[in-house]
């Protein structure tokens, strides 16, 4: 079943134009990845589909409603989350206030703090300190685990792996499968190939604002993605 | 050697523009008129005209600072009344020429304002501009403590003038007013053509992109900072000889700054223009509200506030904007003819 | 000595009050971050209407607090919702120069209703009593009642901020607006609860001020700047730095004025800009908090 539905979706950043006509989908349970070089749009993408950018009301269709354009704060007690590029922890909140902040919309749902802590045990012992003093990868888990306290159906993840080391972004795509677990579908933006195609049953490649390619990991070649990466 | 294309590009940079050149000519009619109104004005409308020049330079700075310096001030009284008092000091005191006072009086505010700036600027933002106020309130609390500088009841300075004909002494006041009024104007403007401007205009765009472009913020900040007390304290102590009585209440009173506040927000912050329309505008409304007392001033705020909201960039700026009129051209514009030669 | 240590008494309990003046500039600057230059006008509009509201409906001045305080909380996520938060932005300067209107506009409308007259509250008895310390020392009632309401509102704050759910939402909101909203927390809505806070407690303070003393229409812009000085003695955004502010300013001025009573008001403005030179940061620099 479809959970999210965009059709035509176009998104500007004052005089500039950052998408171009988007078509997009995403089924209850299943994991999609966006791939695409830097300035391909994939970011502006999430903040449109999380209420930051304005767009047309029907060019988004989330659980069979039009959410386009709705403001942020609305698209998140509906069920679906944005984890932001870089983190963007509030620095003068504790691990554990960043979390509970998570949950500020009350949706009911499976993820509480200590299903969380559960899911990142090294959290569990940090709680007490300011967010901002973690190390990197454990900044990412509070921010992935701030956003699913909002029990989202729909986890938006922007650049999870930006900045780490690849043991730690392993680490943190070890958490995705518990997380589909317990039927949340997930959008993972990323730059590295590999680890997107790993993760995803389906995948889209951005080109300049527009959708290069799209299909499951298994059916497209090397050469396909690189062709819609790179564009040469 | 393949054959180059040689690119010739003909261009003009052009600053004028028509709208500059017809402003000037009628400005300089308008100013030669203003100057020779003792000879052909009466003497209310010559007061009135003299208020008009003062305010207008109160103004002035007040936009340099604001508009152009992102430096909130609301302490700028304290210059003022720095000024009137230094009508005291020289005038009443050391018996120096009651004009003569005016150029001092700014140099004297201009001498307090480094030190001053030496605190405030230690604050940014919001806190800066009531820590200006704070620092007018020492000032006022100063003198009002100096027994020889009149204490809290003030005094009187007609001693001053006294001896001078009254013809004399208003149409020096006017012509001073003059000079501060368009002197103020065509300062603002001088300055933002100069190369300082440029760098003012990219510390108000974005300080932070002014600093990674060599600007230093901090230097120019400080500059605006002294001009803008040299400017207000001159016009302090014109308009203390105007009054001919001066108390601390009146002298660092916060009325300035609401008037310069008010004046600019409703012309049009950061324009050059901006001050000259918000200063018509003020005298126009204080002329027909000026039977309703402080309601007068409840619908000053309120207009003030309505524009903040609604036309931030004041009248001056709706109309510019619009219009594409600049009387006061400040920025250079590329007029290209580009042939391609083979 | 005895009148020595009796003037810092009377500036320590003077402090309460300054601290309740600062506390709803504080809260201001730390969630919104913006300063509402009417503040000190809103105080004295908050102690007009009691004295209105007193003399209407025949109250005493802690009803009339009951009636007025809540108006103005009211009053103050109206502003914030309907004019404040449009002026909120990267340009600090649209929401100080609104109100610096906003300021113009109360202190006339008060003078046009009320006149220029100055106008206080009748507590009865409780304005004049006071305890023996013993020693020959003695504190007013009212000070001391003051005083306890400046640490029960800055302890009531702490723990707003600290532990509740909105407090989390306000440092969450200060911290990073745009990812706030990702969160699901309405910031125009945070902001105008963070207004209505502030605004609620400053008209405690001007109430106060009115039981204790004469307000004249006029009086506002003094006491934004005294809050000011208040908070940035303290150190900003530091919630009990205020009350130690508060303090400091008002044991200042009681030393400035047992010199020469032209001196009280300087001495306080002095002891600010000491401060301000040698310890930019306050006090007791703290950002955590509010």
């Amino acid at each position: 079943m479809t959970l999210l539905a965009v059709r035509q979706l176009t998104a500007h950043y004052g005089d500039f134009q950052a998408l171009f006509g988007i078509d997009f989908g995403v089924a209850e349970g299943e994991t999609v990845a966006v791939i695409g070089a830097n300035g391909a749009g994939k970011s502006t993408f999430l903040r449109a589909l999380a209420g930051l950018i304005a767009t047309a009301r029907d060019s988004v269709v989330f659980a069979g409603r039009a959410i386009g354009g709705e403001l942020a704060h609305r698209v998140v007690a509906l069920g679906l989350a944005l984890v932001p590029e870089g983190r963007r922890l509030f620095p003068s909140l504790t691990v554990e206030e960043n979390l509970l902040i998570g949950a500020y919309a009350g949706r009911p749902g499976p993820w509480h703090l200590e299903r969380i802590y559960a899911l990142f045990p090294i959290l569990a012992e940090r709680r007490k300190l300011q967010a901002t003093m973690l190390s990197g990868g454990q900044q990412q888990m509070v921010a992935i685990g701030r956003a699913l306290m909002s029990n989202p159906r729909l986890l938006l993840c922007d650049e999870i792996s930006l900045g780490l080391a690849p043991v730690i972004v392993k680490d943190i795509y070890a958490a995705l499968p518990g997380i589909k677990a317990e039927g949340t579908s997930i959008v993972v933006v990323e730059q590295d190939v590999g680890q997107a195609l790993q993760a995803a049953d389906r995948l889209y490649c951005f080109q300049e604002g527009r959708i290069a390619l799209e299909g499951a990991p298994r059916q497209l070649t090397r050469e396909q993605i690189a062709l819609a990466y790179f564009g040469v | 050697m393949p054959e180059a294309a040689i690119v010739a590009a003909r261009f003009d940079v052009e600053r004028g523009t028509r709208a500059s050149r017809v402003a000037a000519g009628l400005g300089l009619l308008l100013l030669v008129a203003a100057v020779a109104m003792p000879w052909w004005g009466e003497r209310a409308g010559q007061r009135l005209l003299t208020e008009f020049l003062y305010t207008l330079a109160l103004a002035q700075m007040w936009n340099l600072l604001a508009g152009y310096g992102g430096l909130l001030s609301v302490g700028q009284q304290a210059f003022v009344g720095l000024g009137g008092y230094s009508l005291v000091a020289f005038g009443l005191h050391a018996g120096i020429d009651t004009f003569l006072v005016v150029p001092l009086a700014g140099l004297v505010a201009g001498l307090v304002a480094v030190p001053t700036a030496a605190v405030v600027f230690r604050l940014r933002g919001a806190y800066f501009a009531v820590g200006t106020w704070a620092v007018a309130e020492v000032f006022r609390l100063l003198i009002a403590n100096s027994v020889s500088l009149g204490g809290g009841s003030g005094l009187s300075v007609t001693q001053t003038v006294r001896g001078m004909p009254i013809w004399w002494r208003e149409s020096l006041t006017l012509w001073c007013a003059a000079a501060l009024g368009v002197g103020a104007t065509l300062g603002v403007y001088w300055l933002l053509r100069s190369r300082h401007g440029l760098a003012l205009t990219a510390v108000r765009d974005s300080e932070a992109a002014a600093a990674s472009l060599g600007v230093s913020v901090r230097r120019i900040k400080w500059c605006v900072y002294i001009a803008a007390a040299v400017g207000c304290g001159m016009a302090g102590a014109l308009i203390f000889i105007t009054k001919l009585r001066i108390s601390p209440d009146a002298a660092f009173s916060l009325d300035w700054t609401v008037v310069m506040f008010f004046v600019v927000v409703i012309g049009g912050i950061g324009t050059v223009e901006g001050p000259i329309v918000g200063t018509l505008v003020y005298f126009a409304l204080r002329e027909v509200l000026s039977d309703y007392g402080s309601r007068y001033l409840i619908a000053l705020g309120v207009v003030a506030v309505l524009f903040m909201l609604w036309m931030p960039r004041g009248l001056w700026g709706f109309v510019a904007a619009r219009c594409e009129l600049r009387f006061f051209p400040v920025q250079r514009r590329l007029k290209l003819a580009t042939e391609t030669q083979p | 000595m005895h009148a020595w240590l009796d003037t810092l008494l009377q500036g320590l309990m003077t402090g309460g009050l300054y601290a309740l003046f600062a506390t709803g500039l504080a809260l201001s600057f730390g969630v919104m971050r913006m300063i509402n230059i009417a503040h000190g006008d809103f105080a004295i509009l908050a102690a007009f209407l009691a004295v209105a509201v007193a003399a209407a409906l025949e109250l005493n001045p802690f009803a009339a607090m009951l009636l007025v305080v809540p108006a103005m909380a009211a009053l103050g996520y109206g502003l914030q919702r309907l004019v404040l938060n449009r002026t909120l932005g990267k340009d600090i300067l649209p929401p100080l120069l609104v109100t610096f209107g906003c300021a113009i506009v109360i202190q006339n409308l008060l003078l046009e209703v009320f006149s220029a007259d100055t106008r206080s509250l009748d507590a009865g008895s409780l304005g004049t009593d006071s305890l023996a310390l013993g020693g020959g020392l003695a504190v007013g009632v009212l000070p001391l009642l003051i005083m306890g309401s400046a640490v029960a509102v800055l302890a009531a704050l702490q723990w707003l901020f600290a532990r509740s759910a909105v407090g989390r939402a306000f440092r969450a909101a200060s911290d990073d607006a745009e990812t706030a909203q990702l969160m699901g927390i309405d910031n125009k809505h945070v902001y105008g609860l963070a207004m209505a806070i502030a605004m609620a407690v400053v008209a405690v303070a001007g109430i106060y001020l009115a039981i204790r003393a004469n307000v004249s229409p006029t009086e506002g812009p003094a006491r934004l700047i005294y809050a000011f000085e208040a908070v940035i003695i303290g150190g900003l955004g530091s919630l009990w730095g205020t009350l130690a502010g508060g303090i400091v300013l008002g044991m200042a001025q009681a030393i400035g004025l047992r010199f020469d009573p032209g001196w009280g008001i300087l001495a306080g403005h002095l002891a600010f800009l000491a401060v301000l030179v040698l310890r930019p940061n306050g006090l007791f620099p703290r950002t955590r908090d509010a």
